[in-house]
């Protein structure tokens, strides 16, 4: 195969499973602004946290990595609802940019907790996937890129499923939909809520667990969340499929923006897709267009 | 309702100070800003300046967020943009220290207009993150246009001289950042007695009701844009003179945040709400200084733990003000205010 259309393909390969991890960090801005109409910009440090406190359990107290992986996740689930009954709950009904400054406050607290309990340097996760290499054809993929790109997309696949068959999926996007009417017909809409905050930072958990794997762990982490809040802008701020496609096309592009331009262009090739997504269609490839009445 | 003040002209409705009580006040005040410079040392009129900077720039966010209600997550970058234009006006063209100034205004005008074009399509949160997009994509360019931008290590400015006279103390330059500051409030003051004011406060409560009511929302949205940009812009030429160096990386992200928590904090769509939030926010981590050094016998590396515990009390600060109070430190004041009106006869 030419050499060229190999690199080609081996980058694409890479830009796909960083894609991948996008779209999941995307699907916890999702689920949770479909439920309670707040983009929960914590999602960032809720991703951090995720990466820490796996690297607590898996180097701090010297657990398997299969334990500390379902602790760390669990830990982002607990933190979530205690951040929608204690947060967002009193908030609920205020003006959406209040509630948005609150979860920019809450990112800003959990750096600084962050920073007070591990310190500012970044660390490395102890390895738990293995690092030989994976060949597709004869494209070269990472193994830890392979596999989070897999997982991102088992649970992405898992979490259409359950919002098509499963009650509180149907529930949720009912809750979506309409308050009043899913009130009435007996869902438990505050009940939503909290599900919905904590998939939405247990999801987001995972995805820092599996970013941090890649790229190792900081405080700063957190930056990454607003390449996904990229993809869920451009991709529809309601819709998981958007959030799977924007994240891969995302990856994709920042994958070639920074291989065939340099890496300094990603950001600004990254945030120039987003001003032009909203000029085009300003609520989003997939999302729903609310018409604005009197 | 204060008695004895019974109005007779619209006039004096919307003067802004109505009572014997406030024009002393205000007085005192001013007369307390004249004395500051004597009795502060070195270290507090630093602060003292940059608390003026940050009182200019937050004012100029709360015309945006607070009176028009559009959030702007990009502010920085417009002081990015004065402090730019300035410290180039200044190296290279070497023009007098006024006109660099409104010239960095003007140009930081011009990109905020250029930024708020999407408002009129683009709305509330999409219009936030469309303005940290914008920044992001300025922060590229002051890197890469290395020919004005002098790239990653930025631009030196000289010390500001006005008058063949050097202000390169903080006493001195207290002089040139506080008059300017107070004029940028007044001028932020008077604004909303006038009609563009008036129809900003009407775009915020209702845009679509605005329109119908005979304001171009396009152009007033625009105008809201230039003019915040345009206070950013001075703080910007006043932050690059106090600094004397301008980097991509002066002004991050974190200080739209900051200033947006500031007019929060203060109190969004109050004039004294920007000005008592930029003291706030640019002082409560001095005082944690003082805390920490007060602790730190007792805790071991006190001062490693100052900068992490700085960023707990930020965000703690926004979301408590969001949650307890609201209307931030404005209401506070006005609550003050209003128990002393009947002091001592009622408690």
């Amino acid at each position: 195969m030419n050499g060229d259309l190999l690199f080609f393909i081996e980058i694409s390969l890479a830009g796909l499973g960083s894609g991948a991890l996008l779209a999941l960090t995307a699907l916890a801005f999702v689920l949770i602004y479909k439920a309670t109409r707040v983009v929960n910009l914590a999602v960032s440090e809720v991703l951090m946290l995720g990466g820490y406190l796996f690297f607590a359990f898996a180097a701090g107290l010297g657990l398997s990595a299969w334990v500390a992986l379902p602790l760390a996740i669990l830990g982002g689930g607990i933190l979530g609802g205690i951040v929608e009954r204690g947060l967002i709950r009193p908030m609920l009904g205020e003006n959406p940019i209040s509630v948005f400054m609150v979860t920019v406050g809450l990112g800003s607290i959990l750096v600084g907790m962050a920073e007070l309990i591990w310190g500012a340097e970044p660390k490395s996760l102890p390895a738990f996937i293995s690092t030989t290499p994976l060949f597709l054809g004869e494209a070269y993929v990472s193994r830890k890129i392979a596999v989070a790109f897999v997982v991102a997309g088992v649970t992405i696949s898992v979490f259409l499923a359950l919002f098509r068959f499963w009650r509180g999926g149907i529930a949720l996007r009912a809750t979506a939909t309409d308050q009043a009417a899913a009130y009435s017909c007996g869902i438990n809409v505050p009940g939503v809520f909290s599900v919905a905050w904590i998939v939405g930072c247990a999801t987001a958990a995972g995805a820092g667990v599996l970013l941090g794997a890649i790229g190792g762990i900081s405080t700063t982490m957190g930056v990454f969340g607003l390449s996904a809040l990229v993809v869920v802008i451009v991709g529809g701020l309601d819709s998981i499929l958007g959030a799977l496609i924007g994240g891969l096309a995302l990856g994709l592009i920042q994958s070639w923006a920074s291989t065939y331009l340099g890496g300094e262009y990603t950001s600004v090739v990254t945030f120039g897709l987003l001003i032009v997504a909203m000029m085009i269609r300003p609520y989003g490839l997939f999302g729903t267009h609310e018409i604005e009445r009197l | 309702m204060i008695i004895g003040t019974a109005k007779e002209s619209y006039r004096a409705d919307e003067a802004l100070l109505t009572t014997q009580p406030q024009r002393v006040w205000m007085a005192i005040f001013l007369a307390t800003l004249v004395a500051l410079p004597f009795v502060l040392d070195d270290y507090w009129l630093y602060l003292a300046c940059l608390v003026a900077i940050n009182v200019t720039a937050a004012t100029g966010l709360n015309i945006l967020t607070g009176f028009t209600g559009l959030v702007s997550l990009g502010h920085a970058a417009f002081m990015a943009v004065g402090a730019y234009t300035v410290a180039w006006a200044e190296t290279r063209l070497g023009t007098p220290f006024f006109i660099n100034l409104i010239a960095g205004g003007l140009v930081a005008a011009a990109f905020g207009i250029l930024v708020g074009l999407p408002s009129l399509r683009v709305k509330g949160l999409y219009l936030a993150i469309a303005t940290i997009a914008a920044s992001f994509i300025l922060h590229f360019c002051f890197i890469h246009f290395d020919g004005i931008t002098g790239g990653a290590t930025g631009i030196n400015v000289p010390p500001l001289s006005i008058f063949g006279i050097e202000l390169a103390t903080y006493f001195r330059l207290y002089w040139v950042i506080m008059p300017i500051t107070a004029v940028m409030v007044l001028g932020a003051a008077n604004l909303f007695r006038t009609r563009i004011g008036r129809a900003f406060i009407a775009i915020r409560d209702r845009d679509i009701s605005a329109e119908v009511l005979g304001i171009p929302l396009l152009r007033y949205k625009l105008m809201s844009f230039s003019i915040a940009s345009f206070y950013a812009g001075m703080a910007g030429g006043l932050w690059a003179y106090f600094f004397r160096v301008v980097t991509p990386e002066s002004f991050p992200l974190m200080t739209s945040i900051f200033l947006l928590a500031a007019i929060i904090v203060g109190g969004m769509g109050a004039i004294i709400g920007g000005i008592a939030g930029a003291i706030f926010m640019t002082l409560a981590p001095e005082l944690l200084r003082f805390g920490m050094e007060w602790i730190s016998p007792l805790v071991p590396n006190a001062g490693a733990l100052l900068s992490p515990v700085r960023t707990v009390v930020f965000g703690a600060l926004i979301v408590g003000f969001l949650i307890f109070e609201p209307q931030g430190l404005a209401e506070i004041i006005q609550r003050i205010r209003r128990y002393f009106r009947l002091w001592p006869f009622r408690t």
